[in-house]
């Protein structure tokens, strides 16, 4: 009882994290499943997103305005990935790989961009963490309210955000430029037969993704009261994991494409009521990388499995007839 | 319409692969002209197709379309002169989309995409009118994504997708040979009636000589990455399969016992 009740309270902080995943996974699942392109920038992209949006709040600024220049910080970084991968002809994943790792040390540089301002050369030049304090900083999240029935609940803006970034999604992915996006992902070929520059879709696709990816990373900074320079590490598996879930679980009943990238936030959401329900049953928080990396491999191995087990069962139904 | 000059392609230069694909390739489509072309495999009719789409750069000679000449060009710059219909019938469209967005992908061949609407109530009509006209009862699905249709189907609709833009030059790279011959009729019937109705230069490439000469009003013949024999009007209209034959083993020198089953 004693369980379910400790378990019942950590919920709606549960959900509140697997929100701001959510808008992570929609990343995702432009990467993966839409341009059929596996972006590991996205494990620096998360931690650049909270680093800009943290560092901006601590100098005194509006914290819309910091999340707009994540955004930015984000795209940029998706830009970087998408010139090294289309216009210097090195594979995709090596290319998220290269940018990642190149985050890791701006991220460090980020951080400590306040310090510097404020103390000059007596500040380290480079910091791993940055502490956001709800009673100091003028924050738009805090998990710290996230059980009140009140208007500054997380949860609200949280949906709201993810509502709209779905919506936002939804059109772009419906205008002639969007269409020739998802051409680009589903046929190249048939795509650059149609006069659609292909390597630029897949540049702006990564813009777009890491933007999501570094607004994600944002909000967490914000919701969690600090940016960690090690906040995205493994980020991928975690999108990735989320898009599966939403996939394996929704994909019969969600046909329509807001609905589709829906299913990858309520797969985030999913994923961490059931890391906060393995916490609660003995796990270290250290353990979640091997849980999730676990998850992963069985969503992504199952319809292989099933297909050769399903075909294997066919064939023997063949010989006895 | 096209021209091509001196054109030299090779493959993996300077390595034990190398291969001269084209070897000097010269050849004038004149507007209105339907070439069919032939040759064994390794000829190099394909890859005169692509050098034309602009697949990958050639290594000398220059082509030119309507007048503009494209030899600099990427192959998504080229698009807007050209229809293409490839030899899977897996790549002339995208599997995961719908027929109607498929088509509304072609219908904006050659213009710059914007965040206007990827299909409008209107084109929806259009499509729907064109697909009847088609005969395969996809004009009432639409929305069905293009991966459940078959081979036959996806070629169909891959023609009406290359010519919804009135093309400089229609390509056809073997595109019935993945299909069973009934289907494969089927298609080429489609292809003429196709050309004639818009009254379009085309180049079609294909490994059954009778198609060769049923179809077109000029073939061209090719071998080791030259146009060894070119033929039009009243000669081509005339041409049987053992003139054909007897041609490819005078000009070209090789056995005809040995290259018999492939060109059949």
């Amino acid at each position: 009882m004693d369980f379910l009740l400790s378990f019942g309270r950590s919920l709606p902080s549960a959900l509140g994290q697997g929100l701001a995943w959510g808008l992570m996974a929609i990343g995702v699942y432009l990467t993966y499943k839409i341009l059929d392109l596996a972006d590991l920038t996205v494990d620096g992209t998360l931690s650049t997103g909270g680093a800009v949006c943290a560092v901006l709040i601590t100098m005194g600024w509006d914290p819309w305005l910091a999340l707009l220049m994540a955004v930015l910080a984000g795209m940029l970084a998706g830009l970087v990935t998408g010139l090294l991968h289309t216009a210097c002809g090195i594979p995709a994943i090596l290319s998220g790989i290269l940018t990642q790792l190149a985050l890791y040390s701006l991220n460090l540089r980020i951080m400590a961009i306040g310090d510097i301002i404020k103390l000059g050369d007596a500040a380290a030049k480079t910091k791993a963490t940055l502490g956001l304090n709800v009673d100091r900083n003028p924050l738009m999240l805090s998990s710290r309210y996230v059980r009140e029935l009140s208007s500054r609940n997380p949860l609200i803006l949280l949906v709201i955000i993810v509502a709209v970034v779905i919506a936002l999604m939804y059109w772009f992915f419906g205008t002639e430029l969007g269409c020739s996006i998802r051409a680009t992902g589903a046929n190249p070929n048939m795509a650059r037969a149609q006069g659609i520059n292909t390597s630029r879709n897949k540049v702006l696709g990564l813009v777009v993704s890491n933007g999501l990816v570094a607004m994600s990373g944002a909000l967490l900074a914000q919701y969690s009261g600090s940016a960690t320079v090690d906040m995205g590490r493994g980020a991928i598996v975690i999108g990735l994991a989320a898009v599966i879930i939403g996939e394996v679980l929704l994909d019969k009943l969600f046909r329509n494409f807001a609905l589709k990238l829906l299913a990858s936030v309520i797969g985030a959401v999913i994923y961490y009521v059931v890391i906060t329900l393995v916490l609660r049953l003995g796990l270290e928080a250290t353990d979640l990388k091997l849980l999730t990396a676990m998850v992963v491999a069985v969503f992504l191995a199952i319809p292989y499995l099933k297909e050769r087990y399903m075909s294997k069962a066919k064939k023997e139904v063949k010989t006895d007839a | 319409m096209l021209e091509l000059h001196n054109v030299y392609k090779t493959f993996n230069p300077g390595t034990v692969n190398e291969k001269r694909a084209l070897n000097g390739i010269d050849l004038t489509l004149n507007e209105g002209d339907f070439v069919t072309v032939i040759g064994s495999n390794g000829a190099g009719k394909s890859t005169v197709l692509n050098a034309i789409a602009g697949v990958w750069p050639i290594d000398s000679g220059s082509i030119v379309i309507d007048g503009q000449d494209v030899t600099a060009l990427p192959e998504h710059k080229r698009a807007k002169f050209l229809g293409r219909v490839f030899q899977d019938p897996m790549n002339g469209t995208a599997a995961t989309m719908q027929i109607q967005e498929n088509l509304a992908l072609a219908k904006r061949r050659g213009k710059s995409r914007t965040l206007m609407p990827g299909i409008t109530r209107r084109e929806q009509e259009e499509y729907r009118e064109l697909l009847r006209d088609l005969g395969l009862g996809l004009e009432d699905r639409m929305t069905s994504k293009v991966g459940l249709l078959s081979g036959g189907q996806r070629q169909a609709l891959t023609l009406l997708m290359a010519t919804l833009q009135k093309p400089k030059v229609l390509l056809l790279d073997e595109h019935t040979a993945a299909l069973d011959p009934k289907t494969a009729e089927t298609v080429l019937n489609t292809t003429d009636a196709v050309i004639e109705v818009n009254h379009l230069t085309a180049f079609m490439v294909t490994h059954n000589m009778k198609d060769a000469i049923a179809h077109g009003n000029r073939l061209i013949m090719m071998n080791e990455g030259k146009i060894i024999f070119d033929v039009a009007g009243e000669e081509k209209a005339h041409l049987t399969m053992k003139e054909l034959l007897d041609k490819f083993a005078e000009i070209s020198g090789s056995s005809i016992q040995s290259d018999k089953t492939l060109l059949a």
